[in-house]
């Protein structure tokens, strides 16, 4: 897909997470605009899933490790087709596809059940050690969180990952620099995340921009790097892509009244 | 009479597994000498995974590999089922993923190394999970019926054995679910699971002794439990006692309890560890710190009757 055309898809499913969040009046914004376009290129470009090859076993795998960001993920999976925009008006209601954070048994989609912080890296870790073991070309990507990344499960799994070489995974990390108390350095400061990675094993790639969708792409099309797990540190920011939003920790996990919704929507038009 | 340690037959159970089915996984956390999963690592090196001492992490790994078609069996001691939950309830159990927990050294039988390693509230935490099967096996020929039915169920499975060597007994009939009329009687009931098989025979020995013909019934499988049987048993003794190595909260007598009420009971005791921690010691002095010999229940029994 063309980069414009991408572009395009990541305001799409800005609007999608806008709109799903106003109806159901709860939800996380800030955080899913700030990894949408990690998503986009994944789902657009990256990965080879579709629809059609939802059981095939050699598909790639992603797993939304901050499960929280669940509207910028059902709003991709729903640009890719796999279900239709009429579910969102059922994000976070009874009996809905859409559940306040994403659940394998009822989104179609989805590869894994998260939302309890620290769990989904670690269980992309046992994908991509299950896929090697099973001799599985697959690759497997997750996305967590900066605040996520205080939880030392991440660690355990990176540990993990370098020791068994999982060179078919790729930990991108959504560094917006804010949580729900406040920015990471007020409430736990992550220190050198970029060291941290390095010095768990990773293969690191730092991206400067990570809502510049060139960048992000160029990152993910890097070559890997034999026997280590990738670690793309996504520079981003907090609520991207909506004035009143972007780098306001108050958006974490607040909805937008009908007001801001039509704002938020008329900005993030084509 | 022959004696061997559950973990011992839950190690030789998952060789005999791995060699009929390929898709078997065994991952462990820096403890296969103890929990006997050591076997399988010689047997099959190359599916075996050691998660080093990160609990946690193993179980989700093992959830992620369950994705890519494998079965694996998470080992580990069952007091981390507490440090695991998290990860068994929502990286297992929420999305039905089928992963199988083989926790040993559970109970005050662990013996030395004290109160915090002593498991009595695992049986709780693992039977409240939706989804959970729970297997308690009383003796290493009920633990080898345990693994083999666990490979064959889609979903989590957990699997509690003892460290302490046991007799073992011959082999029974088993079905998933089904509890076992170990002796029969009408003057009272004993309901039990896991080692304390044994101890329980004991105790319905002393009670014949003394006249009082008690029945003995031994449940492999704390989920789904048994009613029926349970039921039919407390309707023909009336009298029911139950007799677990767990805490007496959340446990067997528990389970047995929610079944059986309304269904004739006219008194009902339970037996196990009354709300404390366990303590360093032998296995065997332990048992009769915490009133679980043989001679100890019936005597509460007698007094009870």
């Amino acid at each position: 897909m063309e980069l414009q055309a991408l572009e395009k898809k990541a305001r799409a499913v800005r609007r999608n997470i806008i709109t799903m969040t106003a109806k159901a009046g709860a939800g996380h914004p800030g955080g899913s605009l700030s990894c949408t376009d990690a998503l986009v290129a994944l789902y657009f470009e990256i990965m080879n899933v579709s629809p059609e090859n939802e059981k095939d076993p050699q598909r790639d795998r992603f797993v939304l490790s901050k499960g929280h960001a669940a509207p910028a993920l059902y709003g991709t999976l729903c640009e890719r087709g796999y279900f239709g925009p009429e579910e969102f008006d059922r994000f976070r209601q009874l009996h809905g596809i859409l559940q306040g954070h994403p659940d394998i048994k009822k989104c179609p989609g989805v590869d894994a059940s998260t939302g309890s912080l620290g769990q989904g890296i670690s269980i992309a870790v046992g994908m991509a050690l299950g896929a090697k073991h099973t001799g599985n070309p697959c690759h497997v990507y997750t996305v967590i969180g900066d605040g996520e990344s205080q939880e030392g499960l991440v660690w355990e799994a990176s540990m993990a990952a370098a020791h068994y070489k999982l060179d078919n995974l790729t930990v991108i990390l959504d560094h917006n620099g804010m949580q729900i108390d406040g920015t990471n350095d007020e409430v736990m400061s992550l220190g050198d995340i970029k060291a941290k990675a390095l010095a768990f094993g990773y293969d690191v790639i730092e991206v400067k921009d990570g809502n510049d969708m060139q960048q992000v792409l160029d990152a993910l099309r890097a070559p890997a790097c034999p026997g280590k797990p990738r670690y793309i540190l996504l520079n981003t920011l907090k609520g991207k892509g909506v004035s009143f939003m972007e780098g306001q920790v108050g958006w974490h996990g607040k909805a937008p009244n009908a007001e801001q919704a039509a704002q938020a929507l008329k900005e993030l038009e084509d | 009479m022959e004696k061997k340690a559950v973990r011992v037959a839950y190690g030789e159970a998952l060789v005999k597994l791995g060699e009929q089915n390929d898709k078997v996984v065994v991952l462990d956390a820096d403890l296969a000498a103890a929990t006997m999963t050591n076997a399988f690592k010689k047997a099959y090196p190359d599916r075996f995974y050691d998660c080093g001492i990160a609990e946690a992490n193993m179980v989700d790994m093992a959830a992620g590999m369950s994705t890519m078609g494998l079965i694996p069996f998470c080992s580990t001691f069952a007091v981390f089922a507490g440090r695991n939950y998290d990860q068994i309830r929502n990286g297992v159990c929420y999305p039905k993923f089928n992963v199988k927990f083989g926790f040993s050294h559970a109970g005050i039988t662990l013996g030395e190394d004290g109160g915090s390693h002593q498991a009595i509230e695992d049986l709780a935490l693992m039977r409240v999970l939706p989804g959970m099967t729970v297997f308690v096996p009383s003796d290493a020929n009920e633990c080898y019926q345990c693994v083999e039915a666990a490979a064959k169920i889609e979903g989590p499975v957990y699997i509690r054995t003892a460290r302490l060597a046991s007799p073992v007994y011959d082999p029974r009939p088993f079905t998933v679910g089904k509890g076992t009329v170990i002796r029969d009687g009408k003057d009272c009931v004993i309901f039990t699971c896991g080692i304390m098989l044994e101890h329980t025979l004991a105790a319905v020995d002393i009670l014949a002794q003394k006249g009082i013909d008690a029945a003995l019934v031994s449940f492999h499988t704390l989920k789904p439990f048994d009613e029926e049987l349970a039921r039919e048993y407390t309707a023909k003794c009336r009298k029911v006692f139950t007799v677990e190595e767990h805490s007496i909260i959340g446990g067997l007598g528990d389970t047995v309890a929610s079944a059986i009420i309304g269904h004739g009971v006219e008194s009902f005791m339970k037996i196990g560890i009354n709300d404390e921690f366990g303590q360093s010691g032998k296995p065997a002095d332990l048992l009769v710190e915490y009133g679980l010999t043989g001679a100890q229940i019936a005597d509460k029994m007698m007094n009870n009757l």
